[in-house]
């Protein structure tokens, strides 16, 4: 992420919500969308294979706590295959 | 988090008729995140699901329908309009949602897509522009750009396609949008406005389609084709002020900007059937 | 009489404005029509008098939007109608396959004029009358109706939505142009009175698992769920399975297809209607239906004048064709004659059944066979034997 030379006022104040992302391994077709558009880059590629033989997506290392639960990948998954629940932040 | 763990139900799947997924549309295809923003849209209408009708035609687009969990009718080939025309006048409660593709809607419905939208009868059609005919195998359409290839025009498309928005805007609708399957957020908040508008409404999304038009186009995949969506798209907010309707036309040909946006939203008197 | 549904009374009226009445008095509360001659009175009808009766007209850009918005309207639960002649007629053949292959219930009056083609806009014709029965692609069954007067335009469109209604089919009313145009004595009885044959509903309440196309009864019809009724259930035209969901399999397209053919033929004595004269005893028997059945008559009478043992058996329903009355016929008969407004159609269901000769009296249309050519027909059966003549003649 870039870093502006502004911030936010409030940015102290301000909660960035962390999620959990979910898949549905057999749904996934392999179209790399969540991969391609996550703000995050928390995705990548798996070398695992659903069962029909599609690879999915897995959390990239080093990106376990860096889902923001803006749920795009949930929005441009044309499966219904991905999807984030916020969980509450430490 | 450390994993991604696995579910066994996605939010929406009560919308979404779960016995028969995966669906049939090819990786990388667009369909599927229109049919999710509309699934979104309706849980968030306020309107009871039981009310919500889904009406389509025959191509991919036309098989969202058999995914929704909602009364569906798949028609035939260019006429889910008279239908959703047929099932609305006959029960006004219901809300009609006609969800077909370019061909299907602009082609052989083309006439019926001009006449509902010049009576502005109080039907909502969302309509997946993927650039050709996809079922059949990749086949020019009504909305293929000029010069493109498909199997029916080797040589390049000689032909300009319809500039849907313009052609919609002169017709008659009192909602024109046109997104593309990037625009996710967009694409909802349309559907959900065009539920609360009366009146014919047309929301255009252009999607990938990498079999049928992708490959043919030296597109290599659907993210790539989102990727161009994203580099070229431009939101115009007031047409003709910001650009000129025919700008409208989408060239793939160089690196032309695909215009984006909510190009017509006004009032005009909804249809109504005469009553004595 | 504005606001009442049913004109109960004794009319002298148009033969159209009969159908447009009978379509009201079955309960018809939608149509969607397009104009042309000879139909468009009916329209016309409608278009002041469904207002008037809180139902919808709505005049569309075409034939195919029409019959196509009136299986759309079917199926949210209305009983829906169109009315067209025969270039209308055939645009509209993909979507009788539609309602067929959905199951959807809808009445499609076809009054019938000269043609192939554009032909004879304001004269009639019953050459439609095969086009009914086969002019979908693909195998299905419907019932056709044909009115030999403004009274039957009435009762028969009645008839034609209670067949719809029960056995969720399309139904047609092949009228041609002179029943159409015709003014004539019309009986319209009291509401009550007015017979009315309801779509099976549901037996099971919505939720997981509830099949719309399942069929538990003896009479293979389904029970007929509309949109909007909570069930959330898939019509396609699609080959589909009890689900509604679309199944590309040989098996169920077969157990499919099956059904829907097997549910018509199956009930067919239901939908069957003819009327006869001087049967009882009759050696040769002229078959006709429709305005040409007004002759026919005629001819037979004359006939019978002059001695010659002539009987009519008058087609009301031409689909399901009455097969077994006329293998009954057969057994008395030495001679069959159909007469028609058209080159020789009906007569191929009659020769199909019989062994007896059938001779065909034929004009492709444009005015009334008179009864001559058929009292001729007659005649020279009687007495140069049924051979005689060799086959079909023309009425020139």
């Amino acid at each position: 992420m870039r870093v502006y030379a502004r911030q936010p006022v409030n940015l102290t104040q301000v909660r960035i919500p962390r999620g959990q992302v979910f898949l549905i391994p057999d749904r996934c077709k392999g179209c790399q969308m969540c991969v391609e558009f996550c703000p995050q880059q928390v995705l990548r590629m798996s070398t695992a294979m659903n069962a029909r033989g599609y690879h999915y997506p897995e959390i990239a290392p080093g990106k376990e706590n860096a889902c923001v639960h803006c749920e795009f990948c949930m929005m441009v998954c044309p499966e219904f295959a991905i999807f984030t629940l916020e969980v509450d932040s430490a | 988090m450390a994993h991604a763990l696995v579910a066994e139900k996605h939010p929406l799947d009560d919308l979404i008729r779960r016995d028969r997924m995966p669906h049939i549309w090819c990786p990388g295809c667009g369909i599927g995140i229109v049919m999710r923003c509309y699934a979104q849209a309706i849980l968030e209408s306020g309107i009871p699901v039981e009310r919500h009708v889904v009406v389509s035609g025959i191509g991919c687009t036309a098989r969202v329908p058999g995914y929704m969990n909602l009364d569906s009718y798949h028609a035939t080939h260019g006429r889910p309009i008279p239908f959703a025309i047929g099932l609305k006048l006959a029960k006004p409660e219901l809300m009609v949602t006609v969800f077909s593709g370019d061909g299907d809607l602009a082609a052989i419905g083309g006439n019926h897509l001009i006449h509902a939208a010049r009576r502005n009868v109080d039907i909502k059609v969302i309509c997946i522009n993927n650039f050709n005919y996809g079922m059949t195998g990749g086949q020019v359409g009504p909305t293929t750009p000029l010069g493109a290839k498909t199997t029916t025009t080797p040589y390049g498309n000689p032909e300009h396609p319809f500039n849907l928005p313009y052609l919609l805007a002169a017709a008659g609708a009192v909602f024109v949008s046109r997104w593309t399957t990037l625009h996710v957020r967009q694409i909802k908040r349309d559907i959900l406005y065009s539920f609360r508008k009366p009146g014919f409404t047309f929301i255009e999304v252009l999607s990938p389609c990498p079999v049928g038009f992708g490959r043919p186009n030296d597109i290599e995949d659907g993210v790539e084709e989102m990727r161009i969506y994203r580099r070229r798209s431009q939101l115009v907010y007031r047409v003709p002020d910001e650009v000129p309707w025919e700008a409208l036309e989408v060239d793939l040909r160089e690196e032309r900007p695909i215009y984006v946006g909510r190009f017509v939203d006004r009032e005009r008197e909804v249809f109504q059937p005469v009553r004595r | 009489m504005k606001g009442r549904g049913v004109l109960t009374g004794v009319h002298f009226m148009h033969g159209d404005h009969a159908c447009a009445e009978g379509a009201i008095a079955a309960g018809c509360r939608f149509f969607a029509g397009y104009p042309i001659t000879p139909s468009t009175e009916i329209a016309e009808r409608l278009a002041q008098r469904l207002p008037e009766v809180g139902g919808v007209f709505i005049q569309m850009e075409d034939e195919i939007a029409s019959i196509v918005a009136v299986i759309g309207a079917s199926a949210a639960g209305a009983r829906a109608m169109t009315a067209t002649s025969g270039p209308g007629f055939s645009l509209m053949m993909e979507s009788v396959g539609l309602a067929a292959m959905m199951e959807i219930p809808c009445v499609i009056v076809d009054v019938q004029r000269g043609s192939p083609s554009t032909g004879l806009p304001t004269l009639p014709g019953q050459a439609d009358v095969m086009q009914a029965r086969w002019g979908s692609h693909g195998d299905y069954e419907i019932a056709a109706y044909a009115p030999w007067s403004p009274q039957e335009m009435f009762d028969l469109t009645v008839l034609a939505f209670n067949v719809a209604d029960r056995f969720r089919i399309p139904v047609m009313v092949m009228a041609d142009e002179v029943v159409g145009h015709m003014v004539e004595r019309v009986v319209i009885p009291p509401e009550d009175q007015i017979p009315r044959w309801e779509r099976k509903r549901p037996r099971y309440p919505a939720g997981d698992g509830f099949k719309p196309f399942l069929v538990e009864d003896e009479d293979l019809v389904p029970p007929m769920v509309h949109a909007g009724e909570g069930y959330r259930v898939h019509f396609t035209g699609l080959t589909h399975d009890e689900r509604g969901y679309p199944d590309m399999s040989a098996e169920t397209h077969h157990r499919l297809v099956t059904r829907l053919v097997e549910k018509v033929r199956r009930n067919a004595s239901q939908m069957i209607r003819y009327d006869t004269y001087a049967l009882d005893d009759a050696k040769i028997v002229v078959i006709s239906y429709g305005c040409t059945a007004r002759s026919a008559r005629r001819a037979v009478a004359d006939a019978r004048r002059m001695g010659i043992p002539a009987g009519l058996l008058r087609l009301i329903s031409l689909w399901p064709f009455p097969a077994d009355v006329v293998r009954e016929l057969a057994r008395q008969a030495d001679a069959f004659i159909v007469a028609e407004m058209n080159l020789g159609q009906m007569i191929c269901e009659v020769e199909r059944y019989v062994s007896q000769p059938v001779k065909g009296v034929f004009h492709a249309g444009g005015a009334m066979i008179p009864p001559d050519p058929i009292l001729q027909a007659i005649r020279e059966v009687a007495f140069h034997g049924p051979r005689a003549g060799g086959g079909k003649a023309s009425a020139g």
